[in-house]
Parts: C-alpha cells; sequence; structure tokens
C-alpha cells in the first residue's frame, strides 16, 4: 500500500479546488463589502458628525486679552502703560505632573520655590486651557535657558504679553495704584468671560478703582491645535479656511488723572525721608491736584510680579510703604480744626468776634484741678477769636468749648465734611471720626465710659481726644474753607477716554452743597485769621509765609502721640522718635482767588509750622507757576 | 531527463527579450499582478508621505526597502515550485527552531519578544507567513484531496505548533493570521463542510479560552471595540480618532497632506497600522475604494494563478497566499473603521515598515514563479 501513491484525479481535485476558490472569492467579497458599507456609513451617511468632530478636535478657541488702558496725568503725561515682556507660562491641561514640572523649573531657577504653592492652586482653579503664568518678564537669558530646555517641558511655554508699566515707579505707586497677579478670589469676583485670558488685575488706587473701565473686554480666536492643545502655525490655507471669523478685543479706556505729574515730583520730593502724606485740591472741583503718601515703594513690583521674600520685606517694613497715608491713615487733627470750630462758635454765638480771653497757658474746668495746656507754656495773653486762629491759642478754644458743646462741634465739623467718607473714586478710603455722645454710647460697654465728660469738649476743640481725619479729609476741607463752605466731591480721575474713537468724557465736578454759615463776615474773619498764620505779624508760621509772592492762607496742627497707632515692635532707639507729635498743616492759595488747597501730615513732625508748612508752601509755589524762584 | 534544480534555474527562457512580455515571461514575471502591487505600492507612499508628516527621508527609507523587497519577489520568482517544494520541510523546520531560539533569546521591543538579532534583526514570525502554507501544501501535496480525517489531525499540529510559539511572543495578530494561512490551506484542498462547521462550533469554546489567556491589554481592545466610547482618551481613542478621520473624509477626501487628524496627531499610529484612516481622511471614500480595488485586483489575479496552477502544492499555496493578503486587507481596515478589534496588523504594502514588506512580495514572487513554471502536462 504505502508504495503504491494514490492515484490522484487531477480533474476532479481541480474541480474541487475551483469550487473552494469561488466560495473563497464570495467570501472575499463578503468581506470587503463589509468593509466598503463601514466606510460609505462613516464617509455618506455620518459624513456630516464625523466633519465637525474632526473640527471640534483641531479648533480651539482661545481668549485674547485686551489691551489694558493707559493712564495719564492732567497733561497727557504716561502714568502707566503697557510694555512687551515674555512670560513663562503654563497650561495645567498639557503637563502630566505639575508637582514634577514645577520643581523641575524650580531647579534651573524659573520657577520660584515659594510661589509653587499659588502656582499649584490657580492652575487648578483656572478655566480649561487658561495658561497660568509661572514668571513675569523673563531676561533674554531665562528665555534662552529655557529655550533650549522646552522639550523637557511639554505644557511650558514663553509668551509674548503686555506687561504693566508704570515710569515714574514710586512717585504715583498710591494714587495710581498697581496690578497684580490675578489670584483666586479675584478669579470668582470677576466676569470670567471678560477676564478670560487676563493675567492681572488692578489691586489698589485708580487700577483697582477704574479696572472696569481700564480693562476692556476679551476677544476671541480660533486656534489650529494639535491633539495635546498646543497651537500650530497652519501651513495651508485649507487648515484655515472653515475656521470660524474672530473677535477682536475691545481695549480698555484711557484715563487721565486731575493729578499733575510736576505737582507730585514737588510733594513727593518735599515729603523725601519722611513718612507722611500730602494731598493737594483744586477748590473749584474738588480735583486732586497731588496725592502722595511717604514712604513709598514700586508698583512694577507687583505688576512684574517679585517673591515672596520681596514682598514680606514690603509687608513687614515699620515704616508701612504700601499703606496708602493719604486716604487711610487717620490722625487726630489738633488745631486745624480751629478754622472750622471758629464758625461753628460764631454761627452758634458760642463767642463773637470782640470776645478776648486772657491766655496763661492753662486752662481748668470749673471745679477741677485739671491743668488743660496751651502749647505755649506762658500763654499768649489777651487774645480775640483771629488771634487764637492765627497764634492758635489753645486756652481761648478751651474756654469756648464748653458753650459751644460737644453737640454744635459734631454737627459743624460733620457739615464740612469729617467723619465720613469723601468718596473719593478710589478704593479704601477710611471715614475718620467726629466723636458725639451718640457715638460714645454706642462705641463703648461700660456705663461710665459712656458718658460724655466736659473735659472731652476741652480736648476736642483742639482737635485732640477721640477725633481722627484722614489727609484727604484735611485737604478737602480746607478747600471747603478757601472757596468759603462750597464743597465739592474729591476726585482723582478727570476723564476717560475711548481709545478708538479718541473721544473723551469728562468727569463732572460733583458739588455736595455748601456749608452755610449765615454771616459771610465770619468767613471774612476766620479766612482773615488764616492768611495772618502765614503772612501776619504774629502768624504761626509767619517764617513760611513770609516773603512770598502771593497771597496764602493756612493753618497748623500738632497732634499727640496717644499711643503706637500700629501693632508693630518698635526698638527701643525708634521708640522716642516714633513718640513726638504728628505735624500738620492745611493750607491754600492765591488767597483771593484760591486755586489750590494743600494738606500736609508728617508724622512724628513735631512741628506743624515748622515742619509741615513748608512741605504745603512748595506745593503751591510749584502748582502757582513760583516754583523754582521760591526753593531759592 | 532529468534536470537538476540547479540547472533548471539556469535553464534558457522561452519568448523573447525584445517585447516586454517577453522580457517579464523570460524573467518570470507576471505583468498584471506585477502592475497591481506596483501601483498599490506607490500609492501607498503618497499616503505615508502624508501621513509620516511629509518626512522624505521616511519616504526614502520606505522606498529603499520597497526596492530591496522587489528585487526579493524578483528572486523568488526564479525558483520553481518543484524546488520550493523540495525545499519546504527544511525552510519549516528551521523556521520552527528560529522561534524556540526568539523565545529563549530574541531581543525584547514594545513588552515582547519578536526579534532575533543575527547581524540584522528580523522577526522570524515574518517567514512562518510563508513557510506554514507551504508545509501545509507539502504535506498535502502527495496525500489524497480531499484531505483524510487523520492527515487533518497532523496538519493541525503543524499549523498549531508555530502559532503557540509566535503566540507566546507574544503577538497574537501573527500567530492568528498565520494560523489563518494554514487553515486557508485545508479548506482549498477540500476539507468537508462538516468539519468546517465542527470547527465552528468548537470555536466557541475556542474563543473562551483565547479569552482566558488573553492579556489585559489585548482583553481591553476587544471591549474597547463594542463600546469605545467608554474610555475615549485611553484604549477607546484609536478607534474614535480613526472613525473621525475617515468620516470626516467624506466622498473626496479633505485633500493631500490636509487631513487635519493625522497632521495635528489626533491620530494614532498614522504612518503604521492606522494609515488607512489618513487614506480615508485625504482622498475619502473615492481615495479608499480605489485602493481596495487594487488589493482587490491583485488577490483577483493571485487567485486566477491558484486556478490555472498544474499541481496541488502550487495551487494550494498559491490560494492560500492571495486569501491569507485579503485577511490582512480585511482585518486592517475592519479594524481601522471599528469593526473588529484592535490588533497589531499593518495595511499590507502601505504601512511603514520593512520586514512584512518583503515577506508579503516574496509571496507574491511564489505566485509568479508559480505561474510561469506551469507545466504544459500533469505529469
Amino acid at each position: 500500500m504505502r508504495l503504491l501513491s494514490p492515484i490522484k484525479d487531477h480533474h476532479s481535485e481541480r474541480r474541487l479546488f475551483i469550487g473552494r476558490v469561488i466560495i473563497a472569492s464570495v467570501f472575499s467579497v463578503i468581506l470587503l463589502g463589509l468593509v466598503i458599507a463601514r466606510l460609505v456609513q462613516l464617509q455618506v451617511f455620518d459624513h456630516e458628525l464625523f466633519a465637525e468632530k474632526s473640527q471640534g478636535n483641531r479648533v480651539r478657541i482661545e481668549a485674547v486679552p485686551p489691551i489694558r488702558g493707559l493712564v495719564f496725568d492732567r497733561k497727557g503725561r504716561v502714568l502707566a502703560e503697557n510694555l512687551p515682556a515674555y512670560q513663562l507660562e503654563l497650561i495645567p491641561e498639557q503637563v502630566d505632573d505639575i508637582d514634577d514640572t514645577l520643581n523641575r523649573l524650580a531647579a534651573i531657577k524659573l520657577v520660584d520655590v515659594d510661589d509653587i504653592p499659588r502656582i499649584k492652586e490657580l492652575s487648578l482653579s483656572g478655566q480649561q486651557f487658561k495658561p497660568v503664568t509661572l514668571k513675569f518678564r523673563l531676561t533674554d537669558e531665562e528665555i534662552a535657558n529655557f529655550a533650549i530646555q522646552r522639550p523637557r517641558f511639554p505644557g511650558v511655554d514663553f509668551q509674548p504679553r503686555l506687561v504693566r508699566h508704570y515710569p515714574h515707579g514710586a512717585l504715583f505707586a498710591h494714587a495710581v495704584g498697581y496690578v497684580g497677579a490675578l489670584n483666586t478670589s479675584d478669579m470668582q469676583r470677576l466676569d470670567s468671560a471678560r477676564y478670560a485670558g487676563t493675567s492681572h488685575t488692578g489691586k489698589t488706587g485708580v487700577e483697582s478703582s477704574f479696572e472696569d473701565r481700564l480693562h476692556g473686554d476679551a476677544g476671541f480666536r480660533h486656534l489650529i491645535t494639535n491633539a495635546r492643545g498646543r497651537h500650530v502655525a497652519a501651513n495651508t490655507t485649507e487648515l484655515l479656511d472653515s475656521l470660524p471669523a474672530d473677535e477682536a478685543a475691545a481695549p480698555g479706556s484711557n484715563i487721565y488723572l486731575s493729578i499733575d505729574l510736576d505737582l507730585q515730583k514737588v510733594a513727593s520730593n518735599a515729603l523725601e525721608g519722611r513718612r507722611g502724606a500730602v494731598v493737594a485740591i483744586d477748590p473749584r472741583n474738588g480735583e486732586i491736584l497731588a496725592m502722595v503718601s511717604a514712604p513709598s515703594f514700586d508698583p512694577n513690583l507687583f505688576a512684574v510680579g517679585m517673591s515672596t521674600a520681596e514682598y514680606a520685606g514690603l509687608q513687614n517694613n515699620p515704616d508701612r510703604p504700601l499703606f496708602n497715608r493719604a486716604v487711610r491713615g487717620t490722625y487726630p487733627p489738633g488745631s486745624t480744626i480751629k478754622p472750622m470750630l471758629a464758625l461753628a462758635a460764631l454761627e452758634t454765638g458760642a463767642t463773637n468776634l470782640t470776645r478776648k480771653s486772657v491766655c496763661i497757658g492753662y486752662f481748668q474746668l470749673e471745679g477741677n484741678e485739671h491743668r488743660y495746656r496751651d502749647w505755649k507754656r506762658e500763654g499768649h495773653g489777651p487774645v480775640d477769636l483771629h488771634d487764637a486762629i492765627s497764634q492758635s491759642c489753645d486756652v481761648y478754644f478751651y474756654e469756648i468749648s464748653g458753650e459751644l458743646g460737644i453737640d454744635n462741634m459734631h454737627e459743624y465739623l460733620t457739615r464740612f465734611g469729617l467723619g465720613a467718607a469723601t468718596g473719593i473714586d478710589v478704593h479704601g478710603e477710611r471715614p475718620g471720626l467726629v466723636p458725639s455722645r451718640e457715638w460714645k454710647r454706642r462705641n463703648f460697654s461700660d456705663r461710665d465710659n459712656q458718658r460724655w465728660y466736659n473735659g472731652e469738649t476741652v480736648i476736642a476743640s483742639i482737635g485732640q481726644g477721640f477725633m481722627l481725619v484722614t489727609p484727604l479729609q484735611l485737604a478737602s476741607v480746607v478747600a471747603t474753607l478757601s472757596s468759603r463752605g462750597d464743597r465739592y466731591r474729591p476726585h482723582l480721575v478727570a476723564a476717560v477716554e475711548d481709545p478708538l474713537s479718541g473721544q473723551r468724557e469728562i468727569i463732572e465736578p460733583e458739588w455736595l452743597g455748601n456749608v452755610t454759615i449765615g454771616n459771610e463776615f465770619y468767613w471774612d474773619n476766620v479766612l482773615e485769621a488764616m492768611h495772618d498764620v502765614m503772612q501776619g505779624p504774629r502768624g504761626s508760621a509767619r517764617a513760611v509765609g513770609r516773603g512770598a509772592p502771593y497771597q496764602m492762607a493756612g493753618k497748623s496742627g500738632t497732634a499727640q502721640v496717644v499711643s503706637i497707632a500700629q501693632d508693630e515692635e518698635y526698638d527701643e532707639e525708634e521708640l522716642e522718635e516714633r513718640q513726638r507729635d504728628h505735624a500738620l498743616f492745611i493750607s491754600f492759595a492765591p488767597f483771593d482767588d484760591p486755586q489750590i488747597a494743600v494738606a500736609v501730615i508728617v508724622e512724628n513732625g513735631s512741628s506743624g509750622s515748622g515742619v509741615a508748612a513748608p512741605i504745603a508752601k512748595a506745593v503751591m509755589d510749584e502748582y502757582l507757576g513760583y516754583g523754582d524762584d521760591a526753593a531759592n | 531527463m532529468r534536470l537538476t534544480d540547479t540547472q533548471r534555474l539556469f535553464a534558457p527562457k522561452r519568448g523573447s527579450i525584445n517585447s516586454v512580455s517577453g522580457l517579464f515571461r523570460s524573467l518570470n514575471i507576471d505583468g498584471p499582478l506585477l502592475g497591481g502591487l506596483l501601483l498599490i505600492c506607490v500609492f501607498g507612499l503618497f499616503v505615508l508621505y502624508s501621513a509620516a508628516g511629509e518626512n522624505s527621508r521616511l519616504i526614502i527609507n520606505q522606498a529603499v526597502r520597497l526596492g530591496v523587497a522587489l528585487v526579493g519577489m524578483l528572486v523568488v520568482a526564479q525558483l520553481p515550485p518543484d524546488f520550493l517544494r523540495r525545499w519546504t520541510p527544511w525552510a519549516y523546520v528551521a523556521g520552527l527552531l528560529l522561534l524556540i531560539l526568539v523565545l529563549t533569546k530574541g531581543d525584547v521591543g514594545q513588552g515582547a519578544r519578536r526579534w532575533l538579532d543575527v547581524g540584522v534583526r528580523f522577526q522570524p514570525s515574518e517567514a512562518m507567513k510563508l513557510a506554514v502554507p507551504m508545509m501545509t501544501a507539502w504535506f498535502l501535496h502527495d496525500r489524497q484531496i480531499p484531505p483524510k480525517f487523520s492527515h487533518l489531525a497532523i496538519i493541525a499540529v503543524l499549523i498549531a505548533v508555530p502559532t503557540y510559539l509566535i503566540a507566546k511572543q507574544p503577538d497574537l495578530g501573527t500567530s492568528l493570521l498565520i494560523a489563518a494561512s494554514g487553515i486557508i490551506v485545508i479548506m482549498l484542498a477540500g476539507m468537508s463542510f462538516k468539519i468546517i462547521f465542527g470547527m465552528g462550533v468548537l470555536a466557541i469554546p475556542g474563543a473562551l479560552a483565547v479569552w482566558h489567556f488573553m492579556l489585559d491589554y489585548q482583553k481591553q481592545r476587544v471591549l474597547t471595540l463594542f463600546n469605545p466610547d467608554s474610555d475615549p482618551l485611553g484604549a477607546g481613542y484609536n478607534i474614535i480618532q480613526s472613525k473621525i478621520a475617515i468620516g470626516s473624509g467624506g466622498l473626496f477626501g479633505k485633500g493631500w497632506t490636509n487631513g487635519s487628524q493625522a497632521h495635528l496627531e489626533f491620530l494614532p499610529e498614522r504612518h503604521t497600522d492606522f494609515i488607512f484612516a489618513v487614506l480615508g481622511e485625504e482622498f475619502g471614500l473615492f481615495g479608499v475604494l480605489s485602493l481596495l480595488a487594487l488589493y482587490a485586483f491583485v488577490i483577483g489575479r493571485g487567485l486566477y494563478i491558484a486556478v490555472q496552477a498544474h499541481d496541488t502544492y502550487s495551487r494550494l499555496l498559491a490560494g492560500s497566499i492571495s486569501l491569507t493578503f485579503l485577511v490582512y486587507v480585511f482585518v486592517n481596515t475592519a479594524m481601522v473603521t471599528g469593526l473588529v478589534p484592535v490588533v497589531g496588523v499593518p495595511l499590507p504594502l502601505v504601512s511603514f515598515g520593512g520586514t512584512s514588506m518583503v515577506t508579503l512580495l516574496a509571496g507574491f514572487g511564489i505566485l509568479m514563479s508559480i505561474h510561469s513554471h506551469r507545466k504544459l502536462l500533469p505529469h
């Protein structure tokens, strides 16, 4: 059997084979038919669905941040602008391991280690594909360094952005304020659509209060992105053709401040090395002409971003450079309230223009041994109201305080706007305090302290005790005095400009009414007394006003530092310096046609007329055009 | 007179060298088959250029491999079927030894032990793609057709051993294709439909057994097929993106090198296993049908050659090579369009990669040899 190879029937074998090939061919056709049917389904029937998905795949909508409005001074000089700079950004969706990426970036010094928690928090809370800024304003060296290592950091890239820049640095840090990186609480507060591409927002000053106008509206553009969400430059028009139209960003409005750059410089220079504030107002409309708080800081640090250590340095500086003393600092007004109390006393009949007191250097309440001292130990001798203002006699005011009473004091000082925020167009203003019986009742818990004591009225008459004012309030008050009672709301912003049309919206002055004093004669006398403070023969600040080419009026004040206002721990050596009296001065000029009203506070400056008055004078000189001559 | 194999190799050919067909005949080339294959390859290079991100170096690389493979095809075409048949068992045994060697000493790549480095790195499993159908056809050549049951049992072992060795690498896709190429031979040999049906019934517990032995990633691929959206960024991502690519291509496609799915890198494995999706995206239904038509032509020509063949070994082998080619085309296109699970099967002659091209074209060389070495009469 084995030897015989089976006889093969080639014909039947071939027939069988052909049969099988036919069956196999049918199968093949069925299989290919299945694939073809599937292709027809995908490419014909479901084509639109998949075309849409493919579009959705590759097109990402990216927000285009608007260009922030510029800030100018009243003469159109730039105070805040935008400069192009490269910043390092991270798109959280494109990073596999944020911790690892940040740590490695920190290792090559592109991220500050202290910043990592903040960046992580931001990257978790932001919108999808919204970049988180790791480092602002990269140096050329940093750009080169990162460019080499870029492949190691997917999802991290540097981008050209506009960075806020303040060309005058510290000069406008408090008035213009600054922008800072958006934090999580900002993002909850702000309209996420408008801020879709924005990295910074105004934090203080006009930058904050006019944020809404300065910011503008985000635009959108459609980007072609690859599977990792990275933008790719399309090299063929076909890829771009079907993209929806982009929407341009609407730039923010430009803001013109009423502040004069030169005046601000003079005020700032005059305060150099001091702690204090200068506020100058145009009494005719409430425009702020200068607003300085010293010491100051470089706002660019916030715009660019600084290290935690730098920030801590600013925060913990005992001189508190970040603190805007002009609107937030509260001080006892001291004698600066005498002109107002004089008007109140005349109006209420508590005194008259001829009444004289003999100042013996102190005053005692009936049945009380306590001596309320005049600043001048030996006393001023016989003084009338005019002398009491011009020589700043305390005893005169002590004497009339009983008749005037705390209720009238409160009433008239409130009419002048003290004890309430002025409503200036920046945030964070403090209202100060004008005490009253009602106020004591509400703010003290034990019964003894809820009573108003006569002694408290006595010291209130020279602006001590509970009374607190801000430099801004003082400036506003002296503006009101200079205009014989017309009150205007102080404001920093003079005009808002549409950057596209150039159209300017002028901010109209807001008249708040008149502090009605029945008799014009009272005004004449009180203002005349203020004039004599500076230019009268016995004026307390005559040394400052002497020889000036214009007529001016003023009133000095010296406020006792009752207790250390803030919680800082002072060095033993500094303690003494910081317990000196605050020096205050209010003034306006020209006397006959007041155009500028200035308030100056120098913390621990000791003497209002000696330290604060020259600063006020320098500001007025500059504004009235005697700047350089008067300085010599 | 009987010529030795060597003498036969160099025996003068009929026909004149003056005409193209004469030249082809003297070189044992089948014109239609060569034409179809060349069209596929050229079309493939165009698609590959776009799929590989217009990387000309990669295209040159592929074209060089293609040239080498074509030369290989022509060399194989010169080997008469009798010569091939005589060497078949040795080739098969050598292949098995190499597979065992791979499992013990092979290089690991992509989580599997598939490569053997002997000066050049190659996959012995590729050689088995031809050796298994050759061995099966060899076994049946001298035996009765349709095969007896006992013969089938032996053939089952001949197929199962290499299949198992390749599956262990693990390379499930290739092992199943190799099993298919052997099974196609016995089906073409007239295995009774009862047995085919019985095997179909047995396939169910068999599939369960396979499922049991599958690795997790393989199971995931199967599960993903049925519900790709369950894991759109993970295992289902490939299928979703390839369906988007093909579907968004529409009738005429987005144009060459304009496929956003491919060029923006949404489509994974776009120049290898998923290149069919690039074709569908950029050339549309029109483009994919053209390629499928070329494939159909080549397969049809192969089956025609099988039917024309004059001995059992030749026709079974030719039929198996042609139909296995069809299986490759089907598995890849069905996988890319989401009809079958993702198994690592490239689109023949189009996907980037050299080894599979050499084997495929060597197979077509065998077809050419079978066709041009027909004997006028059965012996």
